[in-house]
């Protein structure tokens, strides 16, 4: 298994990482936080840690630790708009539940 | 499920705790609100994509508040209760503005200026934040969340009572304000100048009605404004209206009246944005006396047009340097603001009089509000600590009024915040046992000329022969801008001190007030909302019974069809009043007159479905 971007996302991604001028890629994580038990986190890299794992997906690298990879893996990124807002959304297959707002979610 | 944004390293947000913040570039014509989102700072727009928001507000007769475009329709048809330009009024007096060639009816009042319209009288503050509450809903359905704060531009000539209005403006939309950033500090931010140590920047401001020029020395991540200038009646509207006359004279045309006028204003302006790109272009349109216009102008032409306006651009920096005591040499860059510097005209002879490239890649519309925001994105703690803040620093000198009228300045201007200063006084007679201490604001000499701020008495000074009393008075500025002072004599530690909050004439009971009112309308607000819902559910029943009676009314006899209708129209008669409560009771009613009908058209289509059907065709 492996984590993916979708074009639209590695586009945004490289975008921001551009205007930014520095950074290594795309960190996804998780923590156990929220109302659901788990939830995503998203973060520039500015250093890796030894026990991460590095994918490569429409030319963004993607890292991840190996605790969250557990919970993530398979996981495809997408950028879309719900109507004003606009941002990053999980496509998690190991989720079973999240919180009605599905920040926070359960495996 | 939710939408994630990149956050730096580290810094990710817990669920339902983003910290979101937004920068307003809340302008003379128009507004505009900007965030960071994934590290990148841009504009929001609202459902049509439009980003900027004119910044007119209408009061119309059936008591709604309407802000934006649909406003600016109102201000030839209705000028008396659509307003334009407020900020120019903010924390202004009747006799600081020139009242006669404005259509509105001001009201007399003490301090700031009120307006007179159909919704009652209106202070700039409260129309203000009209515009800001609109922006507010428009980030917080953007960012899918409330808001904790926003960073707030000002121009950087805005003296205190005028800071203080845009905040108070501010607390009526129900902001937050983390900061109010000077807007040629805003733009710098927006070009990440604060990023180097050190620099001397020139910030041209060409709006659509004002132009501003600013000199800011970035020195130990501290913008300090050197010198502001500029002129309040310059603006990209003066082009097009060189360009209206042009077409005047070339298409020998006579006065026109008020329509034509305004066609040939936007043809003018649609003119003006296709030369910033072309080489030259057709103005054609027809005039209400059939008289058909057809002129074609260059570049060129357009150029020696507008010489003289682009040239009125250069005394304001020229005395805004002397003021500074700069030469273009000690000029580290040039930044570009406002849609009308657009204009390649414009840009070409700031080139010339700097002898270096304008920053212009950022869109000169956005700039302040993408700068507002990053400073926004940094206070709301969405950065990591080692990111430099920006100070702020005090606008205008503060200091107390001293013998013959003088001003004794004790806070210089450009100090950064927090600050405190002292300064010793003393008695000038013998055996003066109380002092009066008259706090003023200003760069000028004579109190007179000095915005008064408050006045307070340091009583109990003990009887001593004139200058013998040492009367320590310390002025002290907090993060927020606010100003206290208080006076010690020393030998008998007699005190006094004043919290100074700027006037403007509205006091802090009144902002509470309309605080309360903007509440009180949230009742009327709901109630309509409640109105509006139980109108649409009652034309939801109505228009499904009509339906039904369409249909099946063969199923029920003649008198019990017309007890129905007689009941539709009971309940559409009261859907025309404003009783909520008395339009849910009719749809009750209906409901009720109806049961039977309904139960004998369920009837009626089971035994359609069942009809002509053995048993055990039929799936139970």
């Amino acid at each position: 298994m492996a984590i993916t971007l979708t074009h639209t996302a590695a586009n945004r991604v490289e975008t921001f990482l551009a205007n930014r001028g520095k950074g290594l890629g795309l960190r996804l994580g998780v923590k156990t936080t929220g109302c659901s038990g788990m939830a995503y986190t998203l973060e520039f890299v500015d250093s890796l840690n030894e026990e991460d794992t590095i994918f490569e997906s429409n030319g963004v690298k993607i890292i991840v630790d190996p605790k969250s990879l557990v919970y993530i893996d398979g996981t495809e990124l997408d950028f879309t708009k719900e109507g004003l807002n606009e941002g990053f959304k999980f496509i998690n297959p190991n989720v079973k539940d999240e919180c009605g707002c599905g920040e926070s979610f359960t495996v | 499920m939710a939408l994630l944004q990149i956050s730096e390293p580290g810094m990710s947000a817990a669920p339902h705790q983003h910290k979101l913040a937004v920068g307003i570039d809340l302008g003379t014509t128009n507004s505009l609100v900007a965030t960071v989102r994934s590290g990148l700072s841009h504009v929001l727009g609202d459902e049509h994509g439009h980003t900027l928001l004119p910044s007119v507000v209408h009061y119309a007769e059936n008591r709604m508040i309407v802000v934006g475009t649909e406003a600016q329709k109102k201000q030839n048809s209705d000028p008396h209760n659509t307003i334009v330009s407020v900020k120019r009024f903010m924390g202004r007096g009747i006799k600081d503005i020139d009242a006669t060639q404005l259509p509105y009816h001001f009201a007399e009042q003490a301090g700031m200026l009120q307006i007179e319209t159909r919704a009652g009288i209106k202070s700039p503050v409260e129309v203000s934040a009209e515009i800001l509450k609109v922006l507010k809903a428009r980030a917080e359905q953007a960012l899918g969340g409330a808001l904790i704060g926003a960073v707030i531009t000002v121009p950087a000539y805005f003296d205190d009572a005028q800071r203080q209005a845009t905040k108070d403006a501010a607390r009526l939309a129900g902001l937050n304000v983390l900061r109010l950033l000077n807007e040629p500090t805003a733009a710098a931010v927006a070009y990440g100048l604060d990023n180097a140590s050190e620099g001397v920047y020139v910030i041209y401001d060409l709006g659509g009605g004002t132009f501003d020029v600013s000199i800011l020395q970035l020195s130990k991540g501290v913008f300090e404004v050197l010198a502001t200038n500029g002129d309040s009646a310059l603006g990209g509207d003066d082009f097009d209206h060189r360009i209206y006359c042009w077409i005047l004279e070339t298409a020998k045309l006579s006065p026109r009246n008020a329509h034509d006028t305004r066609l040939l204003m936007s043809k003018s302006r649609e003119a003006k944005e296709w030369l910033t790109a072309h080489a030259e272009t057709q103005i054609s349109c027809l005039m209400s006396d059939g008289e058909f216009v057809n002129l074609t102008i260059s570049c060129e032409q357009f150029t020696a047009l507008t010489a003289n306006l682009v040239q009125k651009t250069i005394s304001p920096i020229r005395k805004a340097l002397r003021d500074a005591g700069l030469t273009i040499e000690n000029i580290d860059g040039v930044v570009m603001v406002g849609g009308a510097t657009r204009m390649p005209q414009i840009q070409q002879v700031v080139a010339e009089y700097f002898k270096q490239t304008p920053l212009t890649n950022l869109d000169p519309d956005k700039v302040v509000a993408l700068g507002a925001a990053i400073q926004a994105n940094v206070l709301a703690g969405n950065k990591s600590d080692d990111e430099l803040l920006l100070l702020d620093v005090i606008p205008l000198s503060l200091g107390l009024e001293t013998f013959g009228g003088l001003a004794e300045k004790v806070i210089h201007r450009n100090s950064t915040l927090p600050v405190a200063r002292a300064q010793e006084f003393t008695t000038y007679k013998d055996g003066q046992t109380a002092m009066s201490i008259h706090v003023v604001q200003g760069e000028r000499e004579l109190v007179s000329d000095c915005r008064s701020l408050a006045r307070f008495e340091l009583r109990g000074i003990p009887p001593m022969v004139a200058g013998a009393a040492r009367i320590r008075v310390t002025f002290t500025v907090d993060a927020d801008g606010l100003l206290s002072v208080s006076a010690r004599e020393i030998s008998s530690n007699v005190e006094a001190h004043i919290a100074v909050k700027p006037s403007y004439g509205l006091s802090e009971d009144e902002i509470t007030n309309m605080l309360k009112a903007s509440f009180n309308s949230a009742e009327a607000d709901k109630s309509a909302r409640m109105l509006t819902e139980a109108r649409v559910s009652a034309g939801a029943i109505i228009s499904a019974v009509n339906a039904a009676l369409e249909a099946d009314s063969a199923l029920i006899n003649k008198d019990q069809v017309s007890a129905i209708q007689d009941e539709i129209q009971r309940l559409a008669a009261i859907c025309a009043t404003d009783d909520t409560d008395a339009i849910h009771a009719g749809v009750e009613t209906l409901n009720h007159a109806t049961e039977e009908f309904a139960a004998v058209r369920m009837n009626a289509s089971v035994s359609r479905a069942l009809a002509g059907k053995a048993l055990d065709e039929i799936k139970l």
